[in-house]
């Protein structure tokens, strides 16, 4: 057995709360950040149907991708008229950061037969990494359950159901740019990239990301008769790039995205994670 | 009802479930190269912020070339990103800068969507 895996050390470092206990604050854990994933969903709803997504296709985003900020960008690369080559690598490049948290998760869930960990890998949010990797972290080893509460509970159901009232309700709103809908879908995608960062190098490639996409959206993509939303496979490309010209010295990172330590102050969409644990700690 | 955009997300979903599974279903890629891992992280800021800065600066009336835009969106946008990075609360977020992009609409004081 490996004893290089950063999981596999922790699990000896945080052996102490019984499975029934953190099973519990793990379902407290997943209604909470339910409520909130409800509410993006909602929202996601609404902005698929301004982007003219039907009510079935706008549920089997929801169902077969399930991956919120990716669906969101879907909703933009559409409106744009993007090829779908061309969505499909920016999907690629946007969920990537999963690899970090399937990795994370494997020494844990080794022993699960492999059909059931095929499911799970569809299942894998920032969220239910979060809380699975946590919970395990509490109990000093795999709990499957927990992972199921944490992955459906949590995210599949609310996001789903909210995804569904959304589209629906999208469609009964007369005038969508009046009431602001059409600001949903930029504002979530900066949003979602504060979530992201974890140090100075994420902010300088986000910086250098958008730069480069609306640069080239407004100065090449005319030029080459292109479309300006091919500006952000550029800025996608490029952005990290940039960003690793920051010295690792000079970084200031904190808990990277896919270590149990980023369980703890990472859980987008929501900061219940954060609450349960500053509460913890301040007891 | 169109069901033109389900295959398109089978094609996502193509794209996203290796990143998912390839830890969990071939253990032995669990620990990947520091370049890869430091690239990747950096990933997904630079597509949403790009993403974003695209959808609030530059626009396309039709016929015409791509310009660059300011307006009531920038403060939306800029207002959205504080309350995210000040709570970590998304929703938060969203519902401040719609509230926002409706008042100043409803108001007169900023423009339709083209």
């Amino acid at each position: 057995m490996r004893q290089d895996v950063p999981a596999l050390k922790l699990r000896e470092a945080h052996a102490a709360i019984p499975e029934e206990d953190s099973r519990r604050r793990l379902i407290v854990e997943a209604l909470a950040i339910g409520v909130s994933a409800a509410g993006f969903g909602f929202v996601y709803g609404l902005s698929a149907r301004e982007a003219g997504f039907s009510p079935i296709e706008a549920m089997a985003m929801s169902t077969i991708v399930f991956a919120g900020a990716a669906q969101f960008a879907a909703v933009g690369y559409v409106a744009g008229g993007l090829a779908w080559p061309v969505i499909a690598l920016l999907t690629f490049l946007l969920n990537a950061r999963h690899v970090l948290y399937s990795a994370a998760l494997a020494p844990w869930l080794r022993d699960v037969p492999r059909p059931r960990r095929a499911v799970m890998a569809h299942l894998l949010t920032d969220e239910a990494f979060a809380l699975s990797i946590g919970h395990f972290r509490r109990v000093g080893r795999t709990d499957e359950r927990g992972y199921w509460i944490g992955a459906i509970a949590s995210t599949f159901i609310p996001w789903n159901l909210a995804t569904l009232a959304g589209v629906l309700a999208g469609g009964s709103i007369p005038e969508p740019g009046r009431f602001g809908i059409d600001i949903i879908f930029p504002a979530a995608m900066l949003g979602l990239a504060v979530g992201l960062i974890t140090g100075r190098r994420e902010i300088v490639a986000a910086f250098a990301g958008a730069g480069i996409a609306v640069t080239w959206a407004l100065f090449v993509s005319p030029d080459l008769g292109l479309e300006p939303s091919v500006g952000v496979v550029a800025g996608g490309i490029a952005g990290p790039a940039v960003g690793l010209l920051v010295p690792r010295a000079l970084a200031d990172e904190q808990a990277r995205l896919g270590t149990p330590e980023s369980a703890e102050r990472y859980a987008m969409p929501g900061s219940h994670i954060d609450a349960a644990h500053e509460d913890e700690t301040h007891r | 009802m169109s069901t033109d955009l389900v295959l398109l997300a089978v094609v996502m979903f193509a794209a996203t479930y290796p990143s998912r599974a390839v830890g969990l279903l071939a253990p032995g890629i669990e620990r990947l190269p520091e370049p890869a891992v430091a690239y990747l992280q950096l990933v997904g800021p630079a597509v949403l912020a790009a993403l974003g800065a695209v959808a609030v600066m530059v626009v396309q009336p039709e016929g015409q070339d791509p310009s660059f835009h300011v307006g009531i969106e920038w403060l939306a946008v800029a207002v959205c990103v504080a309350l995210v990075a000040w709570r970590r609360n998304l929703l938060i977020g969203l519902v401040a800068a719609v509230a926002l992009v409706a008042i100043a609409r409803f108001a007169g004081l900023a423009a339709l969507p083209a």
